[in-house]
C-alpha cells in the first residue's frame, strides 16, 4: 500500500470531490490537493476521468501517468479516492429527474476543517445574523423543534421538519415565506439540504455542499444545486449561491478550534445544535480522526 | 442611470458600491461572473474593457474602468459637498491621490493572497502576504499618528475621502488571504469607523459594525 501523508483510513477510503465536471476540458490537466497529496486530473480524449499523484514535474497527459487513482464523475463533479473506495457514492436521486437543473454553483478555498464546514451548513441558527435579508432576518430568529436521526434506509444523518422564516429563500423568490428544510449528511464531508421550491409546492430544491479536504484545517468547498427553476439564468443561480457562501466564509474561518471537537459537551448544546450533535456523534462512531479533535476514551 | 459592471465578491467592485451607498447614488448592477465563469475574460466583456478587469461603469454612455478612477469621477460629479474628492484643496487632493495609489498596492498584495486562497489563482502567496504586511505596518502607523492629532481618516480632513473607500475593502477582506489584522489596532479602529459612516453597505465577508459604543474619537464626525 502506498504511503500517504494522511493515515486515517476512515477518510482515506472515501470518495472525495475534486472539481466541477462542467469546468473540465478534454486533455487539459489541472492540479489540486487532496488530504495533503498533490494530484493531477484530466479527462482523456474520450471524456473518461483520470486522476494521478502529481510528481512535481510539468503535468502532461501522455499515457505515462503513474498509478492512476480510482476516479468517477457524479453529481456534477469529479470524485477520487486515495485508498480503497466504497463501490458506490451516496444516492442523490433528484439529480436524475429530467425537469431539474443541475449545476455547480461555485468552488472556494476556505481555511477550516471539513467537519466545521458541514456543521455550519446544517445550522439554521445563523441565518438571520449571517444571511440577513436573504435566508433569515430579525426578529425571526427562533429555531423551531425539529427531528434528527440516523436514517433507517442507509447510514446517514437525517434532520427533518426544520422550519424557518426566510425573506428570500431562493434566486427565484419574490417574497418572504416560512420554508421547510430537510438535511441529509450521506457522507462524512458532504451534506444536502432540501427546501420547499418557490416554483413547485410539492417538490423540493436540493442544495449540496461537497467538501474536499485539502488538509486537516483547509478545504475546498464545492457547492451544487439541483433545482426546479426554469426562469433564473445559470449565472443568476450561481451568483445567488456565491453571495450566500461569501457570507459564510469569514464565519467559518473564525471558528476556533478549526478542527471539529467530537467530545460530548465540548460546546454547550442549544436546539440549533441538535443536528450538529448528531453529526459529531456519527463521525465519532466511525472512528474519524483527521480534521477533528477526537473524543478521548478514558 | 449608472450601470456598474459588478461582481459581488470583488473588493474593487465593492469600492464603487460603497461610494454609491455613502452618496445615496442609485445604480444598476450588471453582474459579471468572475468566478467560476470567468465572464470578465469573455469576448462580450472584453469589448467593454479590453483589460478584462472589473469594475467598469457606464454613466449615460460615458464608460470608465478602474476602481480608483471611477471613485474620482463619481465623487467629483455627484458629491455636492465636495468632501469625498476635495478638488479645491490642492494638498489634500494630492494626499488623496497618494492613498489611491497605495490602495492599488494593497490590491497587488492582500487581494492577490485572497485570490490565491479562495479562488485558486496561481501566484507566490508568501510574497503577496509579506508585501501586504509591509503595507499594513505603514498604514497602521499612519493611522495611529493621525489619531494622536485627533484625526480619524486617512487624509487630514474632517470628513472621510475616497482614499478611505479605496483602501478599506482589501484591508477588511485580508483575513480571507491569511493576513490577520490582530497586530494592527489602529487599522482595526479605522475599519470600525468606516463601517459607521451613514450609508455604509456590507458585502459577503464584510459585516456591519457591531452594536456598542462608537469609537472614542469623534472629531469631525460624519
Ligand atoms: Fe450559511
Amino acid at each position: 500500500m502506498t504511503e500517504r501523508r494522511c493515515t486515517d483510513p476512515v477518510i482515506l477510503n472515501q470518495w472525495h470531490p475534486l472539481h466541477p465536471a462542467d469546468q473540465m476540458e478534454a486533455t487539459r490537466v489541472t492540479r489540486t490537493i487532496l488530504l495533503e497529496e498533490p494530484l493531477c486530473h484530466a479527462l482523456d480524449a474520450n471524456g473518461a476521468p483520470l486522476v494521478w499523484p502529481s510528481a512535481g514535474s510539468a503535468p502532461r497527459l501522455d499515457g505515462s501517468q503513474p498509478s492512476p487513482l480510482p476516479a468517477r464523475l457524479a453529481y456534477g463533479f469529479l470524485w477520487a479516492c486515495l485508498g480503497t473506495p466504497p463501490d458506490d457514492l451516496f444516492p442523490f436521486p433528484e439529480t436524475a429527474e429530467p425537469d431539474r437543473r443541475n449545476l455547480a454553483t461555485g468552488t472556494f478555498g476556505v481555511h477550516v476543517s471539513a467537519g466545521r464546514a458541514i456543521e455550519n451548513f446544517l445550522d439554521m441558527g445563523h441565518f438571520p445574523f449571517v444571511h440577513t435579508g436573504i435566508l433569515g432576518e430579525e426578529p425571526h430568529t427562533e429555531v423551531k423543534e425539529y427531528d434528527v436521526e440516523i436514517a433507517s434506509t442507509r447510514d446517514e444523518v437525517l434532520a427533518t421538519r426544520c422550519r424557518f422564516y426566510q425573506p428570500k429563500a431562493a434566486a427565484s423568490s419574490t417574497s418572504g415565506a416560512e420554508v421547510e428544510y430537510i438535511y441529509r449528511v450521506p457522507h462524512i464531508n458532504c451534506a444536502i439540504l432540501y427546501k420547499s421550491s418557490p416554483n413547485d409546492l410539492e417538490r423540493r430544491d436540493a442544495i449540496a455542499l461537497f467538501v474536499q479536504p485539502v488538509g486537516p484545517e483547509q478545504v475546498i468547498a464545492h457547492t451544487f444545486m439541483s433545482v426546479l427553476d426554469n426562469d433564473s439564468s445559470d449565472t443568476g443561480i450561481r451568483l445567488f449561491q456565491q453571495t450566500i457562501f461569501g457570507q459564510d466564509k469569514p464565519i467559518l474561518e473564525n471558528q476556533f478550534p478549526r478542527r471539529l471537537p467530537l467530545a460530548p459537551r465540548a460546546e454547550t448544546p442549544i436546539r440549533a445544535d441538535k443536528s450538529s450533535i448528531a453529526y459529531r456523534r456519527w463521525l465519532s462512531s466511525k472512528g474519524l480522526t483527521y480534521g477533528v479533535i477526537p473524543a478521548v476514551a478514558e | 442611470m449608472i450601470r456598474l459592471y459588478d461582481y459581488e465578491l470583488s473588493g474593487n467592485c465593492y469600492k464603487i458600491r460603497l461610494l454609491c451607498g455613502f452618496l445615496g447614488l442609485a445604480y444598476t448592477s450588471v453582474p459579471i461572473e468572475f468566478h467560476p465563469g470567468r465572464a470578465h475574460k469573455g469576448a462580450d466583456f472584453l469589448r467593454i474593457n479590453p483589460l478584462g478587469q472589473l469594475p467598469v461603469i457606464d454613466d449615460d454612455g460615458f464608460v470608465l474602468r478602474d476602481a480608483q478612477a471611477i471613485l474620482t469621477y463619481l465623487a467629483a460629479r455627484y458629491d455636492p459637498a465636495r468632501t469625498w474628492y476635495p478638488v479645491s484643496d490642492a494638498r489634500l487632493l494630492g494626499e488623496v491621490g497618494q492613498w489611491l495609489a497605495f490602495a492599488d498596492s494593497i490590491t497587488a498584495t492582500a487581494s492577490a493572497a485572497r485570490l490565491h486562497d479562495s479562488f485558486f489563482h496561481d501566484l507566490d502567496v508568501d510574497a503577496a502576504r509579506a508585501g501586504a504586511h509591509r503595507l499594513f505596518r505603514i498604514l497602521d502607523a499612519h493611522l495611529w499618528f493621525a489619531e494622536q492629532e485627533g484625526r480619524i481618516w486617512l487624509c487630514p480632513a474632517p470628513q472621510p475621502t475616497i482614499a478611505d473607500i479605496a483602501c478599506f475593502p482589501y484591508v477588511i477582506l485580508s483575513e480571507e488571504g491569511g493576513i490577520f489584522l490582530q497586530d494592527y489596532p489602529a487599522i482595526r479602529r479605522w475599519c470600525d469607523r468606516v463601517k459607521r459612516i451613514p450609508g455604509f453597505v456590507p458585502m459577503p465577508g464584510v459585516f456591519p459594525a457591531g452594536p456598542g459604543l462608537p469609537p472614542p474619537l469623534t472629531a469631525g464626525s460624519v
